[in-house]
């Protein structure tokens, strides 16, 4: 049993914080409220005292590339899993898009067998919704959904049949399972780098339009219409998605949709220099689009922050902007990064923590995100306002490809925990833990 | 040419008038580089380019090493930084890079110990070309300052176009785009230009018109219908020359596709620029390796 007093309880569901304490019991929330002041527990408890930090449900993240199978060079399941623990991440859904893909049963297995083995973190995976993410035919997507998977979708490719795209969604309606799509049209984004815009024109690169984002969504949810399908956009990046997906959301289609922290604390000017490591797939827009989806997270159109963690190693990413890879680290900067957002006054706490945990959980029906009695106890203990300096040599990832780097930034994670077992702490940040 | 000031430029432009004249003479040698070494590392080919800086390292007394890198090593699988740390190891004073892609010589140049030259990166900038231009125009013309540029063709690839908008605008000319839409770059409105669709009213009282070249692979249907169609539009002809003012000079940085972006009795004409350019582009690549030469290594 551990006993958290002198919390900061922030309840991400329930939207409201209080101060009190939190009973752990056999991997599950025992007891949480005002009543449980300091040291009123039950007997054998060990008390961690939290000194008034923040305790919230952990961070459920539900897309990260993780290279198991067939790219441990850049992530295995071991380093994501220190990782997330130590960016307070407890729930991590990984990218199909491995060698071999997550398109076959018994895929799912292995990265189910693996991380039971090397992760601390629970680890979900995405399961493709075409075989060998090639857009051609559908997998199976019940075989795979009783493996395991909890969604669908292509990684960083889009669908690009209609027809092909139709039949999976109708399919996967049957089965109840989520299709989470990435949304862009591979025509329209050709070989695009960047943004289309003023920046990429005079930098002289080869651009991707907001439209080749807002035509596949559109189409997405013209299919999602007809067929009923649970959907979810993957990665969202301007304004104009979050209009289309409030208006889908209005007309009560089973719709939600997920953001990078990146594209909500950066734009398009941060690239600079030809920076590669912030050359993203969508590419980061205008400080226009950051602002509106900023403003679509803290109205609750956005459903999810995703880390979008994506490992790149230094041959990949030392490159000609535009022949280098996409893809940034993530795990252990999306709260700190996050939180620019409370310190800048754009979102509230809890709402920020919703779409951290809560959000992402019911997007892909993931067990409920809330510091309840008998919820799971995934928890996190974290001071909001303890400024810190990115230093990649400390991230646990063995790739360094952090936008993040150097910077300042504000927020730690004190304490992880994952079915009540402590995962992740930092050595005397608090008594007791 | 993105943060060089007016007083940079004309500095640049001022020294080179020097080149010019020293050029002309029998003997064209100076010492500034002697004993340095300098490296023309081309990742795409380029004939003039390449031997008018060679040249200019030559008369400058630099000892010149051409390397076509498209031909060796990157097909061996050598990334540019690989050939970067290489080269630098050999210890030359001076590279001159040429690259395919944008922000590749400014990826290399952070790399090496040495001064490195931009000979153009991919549709980013192409600076040298843009100092010869101004240096042309300021010779026919006597100044740059309030003279109205139409720069026509396919500015959304051109390097060459985004360059010459920085230089002649920091000079003061008042810098016209002349395309069709599909080969604009999106927020060109934002570059301080004026953006037209047809020659007729792009040209209309111009005192220069520059002519950009159209890459062949993007003749056929993917930016534009075809050859006959672009050059009935947008080819400088006698008749579009005449919208221009009566004494308007033509240029175009080479190499040309007659009958594609440019007639031939226009390119050859009384009112052309094109072989003063060429001259030119020594002079000012003299220049530039010049100012280069106080900041090298053991300078």
């Amino acid at each position: 049993m551990i006993l958290l007093v002198n919390a900061r309880l922030v309840d991400p569901v329930a939207g409201r914080e209080t101060s009190g304490g939190l009973l752990v019991a056999q991997g599950a929330i025992a007891d949480v409220g005002p009543h449980l002041a300091a040291g009123a527990g039950p007997e054998g408890a060990a008390v961690i005292d939290c000194r008034g930090q923040v305790v919230a449900p952990g961070l459920v993240d539900l897309q990260a590339f993780i290279g198991e199978p067939g790219a441990e060079h850049r992530e295995t399941l071991s380093s994501a899993s220190r990782g997330a623990a130590a960016g307070g991440i407890t729930t991590l859904v990984c990218r199909p898009d491995t060698d071999p893909v997550i398109d076959d049963p018994a895929i799912v297995d292995f990265v189910l067998r693996r991380a039971r083995a090397a992760s601390a973190v629970r680890i979900h995976p995405c399961a493709a919704l075409t075989k060998g993410l090639a857009g051609r035919e559908m997998t199976e997507i019940g075989l795979l959904k009783e493996a395991g998977a909890v969604a669908f979708g292509d990684a960083h490719r889009s669908v690009m049949n209609a027809q092909v795209m139709r039949r999976a969604m109708v399919y996967a309606r049957d089965r109840d399972a989520v299709v989470s799509h990435f949304t862009q049209d591979a025509n329209l984004a050709a070989e695009g780098s960047m943004n289309e815009g003023e920046f990429a024109s005079r930098l002289g690169l080869p651009s991707i339009p907001k439209v080749a984002e807002t035509i596949m969504l559109e189409r997405d949810l013209a299919l999602a219409r007809i067929t009923g399908v649970r959907y979810h956009a993957a990665l969202i990046s301007c304004a104009q998605s979050v209009e289309t997906i409030r208006r889908a959301k209005d007309e009560g289609l089973a719709v939600t949709c997920g953001v990078s922290v990146n594209h909500l604390t950066l734009n398009e000017g941060d690239v600079g220099d030809y920076r590669t490591f912030l050359k993203l797939s969508p590419p980061l827009r205008s400080e226009e689009d950051r602002q509106a989806l900023v403003a679509g997270l803290a109205e609750g159109v956005i459903d999810a922050i995703v880390s979008d963690h994506d490992p790149q190693d230094v041959e990949t990413k030392r490159q000609p902007f535009a022949e280098a890879a996409d893809g940034a680290i993530g795990l252990e900067t999306m709260l700190a990064a996050a939180l620019r957002l409370v310190h800048s006054e754009e979102i509230s706490l809890p709402r920020l923590l919703h779409a951290l945990s809560a959000g992402p959980a019911a997007a892909y029906r993931l067990p409920e995100a809330a510091l309840r009695r008998g919820a799971a106890a995934d928890l996190i203990i974290f001071d909001p306002e303890e400024p810190w300096v990115v230093d990649p040599s400390l991230l646990a990832s063995p790739c360094k490809n952090t936008p993040f780097d150097e910077a300042k930034l504000q927020g730690r994670v004190l304490g992880t925990l994952v079915g009540g077992e402590i995962v992740h702490a930092v050595a005397g940040a608090l008594p007791g833990l | 040419m993105d943060g060089l000031a007016r007083p940079d430029i004309e500095a640049l432009l001022g020294t080179a008038e020097d080149y010019v004249a020293l050029s002309r003479q029998v003997e064209k040698k100076a010492a500034t580089l002697r004993g340095r070494t300098q490296i023309n590392l081309f990742f795409e080919p380029s004939t003039r380019t390449q031997s008018s800086f060679e040249i200019a390292g030559k008369r400058l007394g630099a000892d010149v090493m051409n390397m076509s890198v498209s031909s060796s090593s990157v097909k061996k699988g050598e990334t540019l930084l690989d050939t970067a740390a290489t080269l630098n190891a050999m210890r030359p004073d001076i590279i001159v890079v040429r690259h395919h892609a944008a922000g590749a010589v400014n990826l290399l140049a952070r790399k090496v110990d040495c001064s490195v030259v931009n000979a153009g990166d991919g549709a980013h900038e192409h600076p040298t070309q843009a100092l010869l231009d101004a240096l042309t125009i300021r010779r026919a013309k006597g100044r740059i300052e309030g003279l109205v540029v139409a720069i026509c063709g396919d500015i959304l690839h051109s390097r060459v176009a985004r360059s010459n908008i920085i230089c002649l605008a920091a000079l003061g000319a008042v810098v016209r785009l002349v395309g069709p839409s599909s080969l604009l770059p999106a927020g060109i409105e934002r570059f301080g230009v004026e953006v037209y669709h047809n020659m007729q009213a792009g040209l209309a009282g111009a005192d220069i018109v520059m002519m950009l070249r159209l890459q062949r692979e993007r003749m056929n249907g993917s930016f534009l219908p075809s050859v006959r169609e672009y050059f009935r539009y947008f080819g400088l002809d006698r008749d579009k020359l005449a919208f221009a003012k009566p004494d308007a000079l033509v240029m175009h940085p080479g190499p040309m596709n007659r009958g594609v972006e440019i007639a031939s009795d226009v390119a050859d004409g009384a009112q052309s620029l094109i072989r003063e350019q060429v001259e030119m582009g020594v002079a000012v690549r003299m220049a530039v390796l010049e100012a280069l030469a106080g900041h090298l290594p053991n300078g």
